[in-house]
């Protein structure tokens, strides 16, 4: 798909600056030119793909979309696929928790739309695109989804309510329905499209920093690194790689912006897929940060155990995706 | 009349551009305002939010869950 990409590049950097193909530096200015270009271009294709279902469905709509009727299970999907498709700042989790949960939609499901918010987005769908292709882009996404169903489920299964701080729980006390003050805006589509486009820069402008230092450090390593490096010591048969990686992830806070490109060489260098996943799902979706935010609602006790399972769920996603990738 | 300009959001980069982006539309428009910053998470739920940064004017939300620059809320202000 990018091959007339490479090819452009090549020549910028092998004929015009005259660089040695085959040559550390020429080969490291190489890919970061050619990754940069390519993740940008896919970067403003999803973002606006993304902002123009997100202009259909915004969050409060999806809200009242989950409040309004029994769903039977299938809440815990549509409220994964949410998270998906909603942009996501981590300052938001406190808000749209109390806001969900006083609209009376259930623990588990605000909680899968919580897990699931961070970890897919437009950044990291475009990036997996343009680093791994549109199969593990399809792998990540559904298993994403799948991960975020089955954390919440458990999540919701333990009957955690009582953890809760108790601002929130008087507030649960005095929930009411959904308000209906929710006013959908009647524009076409056309009228849209500045606001999706602007929302869409916002976010590119947003990463772009994050996402040239990821690159940069990824092109020296890239270049420097032999192949196969990291294979001596990390390997698929290593049963401990997956769960260590998580562990190591969790406290770390990056967005998927600074951390696939940088996870993208250690792949190449050797680390197995899945491990490399399981360490950057640790990183985005948890954090020490995210942590503090949610103290607010949740007691010590229910912040370790909403932890505690989606560790566990990425551990297990991280084997998954090691044998099927 | 003085407009009662209110910016919500728990602290992040993204509420504090938006809290300077007022300062700087209400000085730019030479108007008087009362810009207040809305931090405690308690008191922004009284206004039922569900992202950050929440930008209101008089008491009636204008822009929620995004920056908003500083010729749109010099717009939101002269409206």
């Amino acid at each position: 798909m990018f091959d007339w990409l490479q090819h452009i590049v090549d020549w910028l950097i092998y004929s015009v600056f005259g660089l040695t193909h085959g040559s550390k530096i020429g080969d490291a200015l190489n890919f970061f030119v050619f990754d940069t270009i390519k993740i940008f271009i896919l970067l403003g294709f999803i973002t606006i793909l993304m902002g123009m279902i997100n202009s259909y469905f915004p969050i409060d709509r999806v809200r009242n979309f989950l409040t309004k009727r029994k769903w039977y299970g299938l809440d815990y999907f549509l409220a994964s696929f949410f998270g998906t498709i909603t942009p996501f700042c981590s300052c938001s989790s406190v808000p749209l928790f109390i806001g969900f949960v006083k609209g009376g939609i259930p623990l588990g499901v605000t909680l899968a739309f919580l897990i699931s918010s961070p970890l897919v987005d437009a950044v990291s769908v475009a990036m997996f695109l343009g680093m791994f292709g549109w199969k593990t882009t399809i792998v990540y996404v559904v298993s994403g989804i799948v991960l975020s169903m089955i954390a919440g489920y458990t999540l919701g299964k333990l009957k955690l309510e009582h953890l809760l701080t108790d601002w929130v729980k008087k507030i649960l006390e005095n929930k009411q329905a959904a308000d209906e003050n929710y006013e959908e805006e009647k524009q076409t589509f056309v009228q849209r499209i500045p606001g999706i486009g602007k929302e869409a820069l916002g976010i590119v402008k947003g990463v772009s920093l994050y996402i040239l230092i990821g690159i940069a450090i990824g092109g020296l390593m890239h270049g420097f690194i032999p192949t196969g490096f990291f294979e001596q010591y990390i390997t698929k048969e290593n049963p401990f790689a997956v769960p260590i990686a998580t562990i190591v992830g969790v406290p770390m806070y990056s967005n998927a912006a600074g951390v696939l490109p940088i996870m993208q060489v250690l792949v190449q260098k050797g680390i197995p897929i899945g491990t490399a996943i399981a360490f950057m799902m640790a990183v985005v979706g948890l954090s020490i940060p995210e942590g503090l935010l949610l103290k607010k609602v949740m007691t010590t006790k229910m912040l370790l155990i909403f932890f505690g399972v989606v560790t566990a769920c990425i551990i297990i996603s991280g084997y998954v995706f090691n044998l099927i990738l | 009349m003085k407009k009662q300009v209110k910016v919500l959001g728990p602290g992040c980069t993204k509420c504090k551009t938006t809290y300077n982006n007022v300062l700087e539309a209400v000085k730019q428009l030479g108007i008087e305002a009362d810009v207040t910053k809305i931090e405690d998470i308690e008191e922004m739920m009284k206004y039922n939010v569900l992202t950050t940064p929440v930008l209101m004017v008089d008491d009636v939300i204008k822009v929620k869950g995004r920056v908003a620059d500083i010729n749109e809320i010099k717009q939101l202000l002269t409206a």
